[in-house]
């Protein structure tokens, strides 16, 4: 290994070590040092420009008496201190605890759909995986949700969802006969159900779609060598599969997390400007508790907390997850 | 010979078939998941061929009066080809740079230590986790302060919602590629070097054919990132800039909801997206060819 | 070859990616800059936005025929109407004039983003006495010049199907809220109901509940523009509306999910026998039912006199013209509202929309004076009242419509609503609202 700070990574967890590392060509020192930077140089500029810098001003926010009275002209919004995030988290009062039922309902969301995502994605993609007939025309269909814009995919579910004209009371109810009267899905305790069924009906093709590129990084040899070991196909994806998408999965899982968490669209083309309290999602309650109100203040409160909360699951997550992944990068 | 063919060829033919619970297991499992999928496809294919009156009457399974109205209809009730127009382009031109700036990061995170290196991947993360409706006014803001001192005009304009789409895509395209380069194995580019490339070509002539799925993954979620999106598109986009994310919601109008027109026009335009999708399929499969690798 | 094709792709999209953070290029420019050119936001108020540019670009290219003054249209949802206002109001970046919903008036005003009509502006356009009472009472909050200028009026009135209450044996259309439940019990068979609601649709819960709140005295803000939605009367006005559906079950229970209209396509189907409603006939039409079909009157008061206090019978709805305090060009700002409010262009524009121009003389036109229409109209000059003007109107729509729509469900789920519950939920919203 050279002694400049940019050296090549360790090996990748996927193979072994091979001789390779110190084979790097000799370049101009100042050159190679650079080159990381520059490279991530137009990453870095966007994401300052369109997430850090917004994102400060908005815990900015969160120290201000933003109302309608002052959105005109921002510094002249007083600050308040902590006042924002002690009315966010007084549980004891209407917004706390309205606040702390919404996140709870969230979390609870989160994990089903995050759940359900993952292993319809993974079951399809490896069902996918060999060649059968149908195949190419199953592989474009389970990515039609993830083509059709949102708003239009949500709509529609929202007309199936519908009490008295909906298809899936027709079904329930009508054909099926279930229940004395039909049930509401878009108002009352069924609608996280609903929702959750969007959310996967959307969802999950991404999962399918990530995975199923996962899986052609696979070296088929190793496929060969295990079946000639006598290893069903049962063992092989036990074996071989699943433990090579461990890095994919990785990530994948904390993408659909923090996507599935901060999901403002879904309840919001579903149930209109305000959610019935049992499909509540965090963001659509900051959004009416900023937006819809008109106190950018305790909206940013309430996101600071969010941030502060998912920031502390991915740590703890990424912790879990890397230990034992000889790439500990992050 | 084509890496798609290459590929294909290359694939092992199992010296067992597989057994009858797996065949069964496929067979269950991916008939539900067509359902599933298809279900409300149905809907939106009979709902747009029922005149608005039987729309919003009861469901039925058959459609009792056919029309193609509807489909006639939606050029005039909201101008879908103009909003198809607007994002075709801010999508497309989202995707593309965001994928190119991914695979620049991507491969300086995957290759290469240095400094920084972790509060970099970190940060990049975190900014997935402040929820968009809060950092919507400062960004409006920030574009508008942009506008008068420069007289670069952000809001309001394609290229400000490119960017703004670009950047959302980035972090998630920057760790997905991250673990697909990782997953590529490091002698190839070191042969490469050694073959006289520079770090460049290497990236480009090495790891990017290797990693084309996830490249065409990464591709297909930012293109749908910046598809779907309707919050920023909202407040940022004008009559002539309006996605049709936005756009389709013209056909909820104060009086009507125009259910017919909603559905024919979803399917109208996500067509296009579909026969994408499809033309993709051969990239999304021709991963590592199992020569290259040995 | 390869390798160089790879490099240079690599450059340019590097090279593209690095100006396109550096220069975004052309786009449209906010605000007037030009003393000839203004920017109009108009409303979504014909059955599309397709619809509003073609009936208000014809005036537009009038008015530059006339002043010479460009005026670059842009028609806005509703769904994105309040976010691109704030979005404004926050950056400076607007339009010269705007539309917005008459409700929405003090919130705004608030805000101190809009141009306040003092006795000079009002000169510019003719005068404040041109405009109706009514009209006028919400356009801002009491004691301040008005953010804005009444353009277009409407007000509730109750629809009822001509056919179903024959086969009812009603001979005559409700006007006490009595008669409304006889009338509702009366139509209320074979799967069909009463009355439709549109339970979801939290603006829609605050005009109804707005009303009788009146009707029993009770204001849901204090003189002093403090919320008060726990009083006896505020609580008795919401349980009577949810009653509709809980207890006199002339409500299908569908109808707590309602917030598309869907009310309006059920009493164009045949299957409610009332609704009431804001100038509903376009949407009548385009669901297949004629105008002799239907049949309007005032809506119900207790007294059976529709008048002012607890005999209010609606709320005042309709939209407002506004000015943005920072446009360039005051002068053809205030030229294209005075062309907007002349009696010309009240008349055209009311009579396409189907509503009732706040201005007086407008009013007398024949256009105006059809059955239908002139309910409305005498409802907006003596039975109408202004929802509360004050900052916090945005607030009370979302606390306390969401509060409606919550015991709605309940009421649909077969839950008792009684008035401990209904005075919990309106507790719970009035300590949603901002503390002052």
């Amino acid at each position: 290994m050279t002694q400049t700070a940019v050296t090549p990574t360790r090996e990748p967890a996927v193979r072994k070590a091979t001789p390779g590392g110190a084979r790097t060509t000799r370049r101009s020192g100042r050159r190679r040092l650079a080159l990381p930077y520059l490279l991530l140089l137009p990453a870095l500029l966007l994401e300052l420009l369109v997430h850090l810098v917004p994102m400060l001003m908005g815990i900015a926010m969160s120290f201000k008496e933003l109302t309608q009275f002052y959105i005109r002209d921002w510094a002249s919004a007083p600050w308040s201190g902590l006042d924002n995030f002690s009315v966010s988290l007084d549980f004891d009062g209407a917004v706390g605890q309205s606040l702390l039922k919404s996140f709870l309902t969230t979390c609870q969301f989160t994990l089903l759909s995050v759940g359900l995502c993952w292993l319809l994605g993974t079951a399809a993609a490896i069902l996918l995986q060999e060649n059968f007939r149908g195949r190419g025309f199953l592989r474009t269909l389970f990515l039609v949700p993830y083509a059709l814009p949102v708003y239009a995919a949500v709509i529609t579910w929202a007309f199936m969802f519908q009490r008295d004209n909906g298809l899936i009371n027709h079904v329930l109810h009508d054909q099926l006969g279930m229940g004395d009267s039909p049930a509401f899905w878009l108002i009352g305790d069924n609608s996280f159900w609903a929702l959750l069924a969007v959310s996967v009906w959307k969802g999950w093709p991404f999962a399918f779609l990530t995975v199923m590129a996962g899986l052609q990084n696979i070296p088929r040899d190793m496929y060969e060598a295990a079946a000639l070991d006598g290893a069903g196909i049962w063992k092989q994806i036990r074996h071989i599969t699943l433990p090579s998408l461990r890095s994919v999965n990785q990530v994948l899982v904390l993408v659909l997390f923090l996507w599935t968490f901060n999901d403002f669209n879904t309840p919001f083309v579903l149930f209109g400007e305000a959610a019935p309290e049992a499909a509540d999602l965090i963001s659509l309650h900051i959004y009416q508790s900023s937006f819809q109100t008109w106190n950018f203040g305790t909206g940013s409160a309430m996101s600071v907390l969010l941030l502060l909360f998912l920031l502390l699951v991915t740590g703890v997550y990424l912790l879990l997850t890397s230990r034992g992944r000889k790439t500990s990068d992050v | 010979m084509s890496d798609a063919a290459h590929a294909r060829a290359a694939r092992p033919r199992s010296p067992m078939a597989p057994p009858r619970s797996f065949l069964w297991t496929r067979r269950i499992v991916l008939a539900l998941l067509a359902g599933f999928v298809l279900l409300p496809v149905y809907v939106m294919v009979s709902s747009s061929l029922k005149p608005l009156e039987d729309v919003s009457g009861k469901f039925e399974w058959i459609p009792s009066g056919l029309t193609l109205r509807p489909y006639a209809d939606i050029w005039d009730t909201v101008p879908l080809a103009d909003y198809f127009v607007n994002s075709l382009v801010v999508s497309g031109a989202a995707t593309v740079l965001s994928v190119a700036v991914a695979i620049f990061a991507a491969y300086a995170v995957s290759r290469y230590t240095f400094r920084g290196k972790r509060v970099f991947t970190v940060t990049v993360l975190s900014t997935q986790m402040f929820p968009g409706i809060l950092f919507l006014l400062p960004l409006f803001l920030i574009y508008v302060n942009i506008g008068n001192a420069t007289g670069i005009a952000l809001f309001g304009s394609r290229e400000g919602l490119i960017l703004t789409y670009l950047t959302f895509s980035l972090p998630f395209s920057i760790w997905m590629l991250t673990g697909y380069f990782d997953s590529i194995p490091r002698e190839l580019d070191e042969a490469a070097k050694v073959d006289g490339c520079g770090p460049i070509r290497a990236l480009f002539r090495v790891i990017v054919p290797a990693a084309r799925p996830g490249i065409v993954a990464v591709a297909v979620y930012a293109f749908m990132t910046a598809w779907g999106e309707v919050l920023f598109a909202s407040v940022m986009t004008n009559d002539t800039t309006r996605t049709l994310a936005v756009g389709l919601q013209g056909y909820a109008t104060q009086n009507d909801v125009y259910w017919n027109q909603v559905m024919a026009a979803s399917l109208v335009v996500s067509v296009p997206v579909v026969v994408g999708f499809l033309l993709l399929q051969r990239y999304l499969v021709a991963g590592l060819t199992a020569g290259a690798v040995k | 070859m390869r390798r160089i094709r790879a490099a240079v792709t690599g450059a340019v999209t590097l090279s593209l990616v690095l100006t396109a953070t550096a220069c975004g290029g052309g786009g449209e420019d906010g605000g007037g800059q030009a003393t000839k050119t203004l920017t109009y936001w108009a409303t979504n108020q014909g059955s599309s936005l397709e619809v509003d540019k073609k009936v208000l670009q014809p005036e537009l290219d009038e008015f530059e025929r006339r002043t010479g003054v460009k005026v670059k249209l842009e028609v806005i949802p509703w769904s994105d109407l309040l976010n691109r206002i704030l979005t404004a109001t926050t950056s400076g970046q607007g339009p010269d004039v705007l539309n917005i919903g008459n409700t929405w008036s003090a919130s705004l005003q608030a805000t101190g983003a809009l141009l306040p009509w003092d006795a000079k502006n009002f000169e510019a356009i003719g005068g404040k006495d041109r405009f109706v009472d009514s009209a006028l009472g919400s356009t801002g909050a009491p004691g301040k010049d008005p953010a804005a200028v009444p353009l277009y009026s409407m007000a509730y009135a109750l629809y009822y199907n001509k056919q179903m209450f024959k086969d009812a044996g009603i001979a005559k259309p409700p006007t006490t809220w009595d008669e409304v439940v006889d009338a509702g019990k009366k139509l209320g068979k074979n799967g069909k109901s009463g009355i439709g609601v549109e339970g979801s649709n939290l603006s829609n819960n605050i005009h109804q509940v707005f009303v009788l709140a009146k009707q029993h005295g009770a204001d849901f803000f204090t003189a002093d523009g403090k919320p008060d939605f726990t009083s006896d009367g505020a609580v008795a006005a919401v349980k009577q509306y949810v009653d509709l559906m809980a207890t006199h079950k002339i409500v299908a229970p569908g109808n707590a999910e309602y917030a598309q209209n869907q009310s309006l396509s059920d009493f164009a189907k045949d299957k409610t026998g009332m609704v009431l409603w804001q100038t509903p006939s376009q949407t009548f039409a385009s669901q297949g039912m004629s105008e002799e079909e239907w049949g309007v009157v005032p809506a119900p008061v207790p007294s059976g006199k529709p008048g002012t206090g607890t005999s209010t019978n609606s709320m005042v709805a309709g939209i407002n013209m506004a000015v943005f305090k920072n446009t360039k060009n005051l002068d053809g700002a205030l030229k294209f509202v005075k062309f907007m409010t002349s009696d010309e262009e009240q008349i055209a524009l009311n009579k396409t929309y189907g509503s009732v121009p706040p201005v007086k003389t407008a009013q007398k036109d024949q256009a105006f004076s059809g059955a239908s229409l002139a309910v409305i109209r005498d409802t907006l000059a003596s039975s109408a009242a202004a929802l509360p003007q004050v900052a916090e109107e945005s607030q009370f729509e979302t606390v306390v419509g969401t509060a409606v729509k919550e015991l709605f469900a309940d009421a649909a789920a077969g839950r008792p609503v009684t008035t401990e519950s209904v005075k919990a939920k309106l507790d719970k919203a009035q300590q949603q609202m901002p503390k002052k």
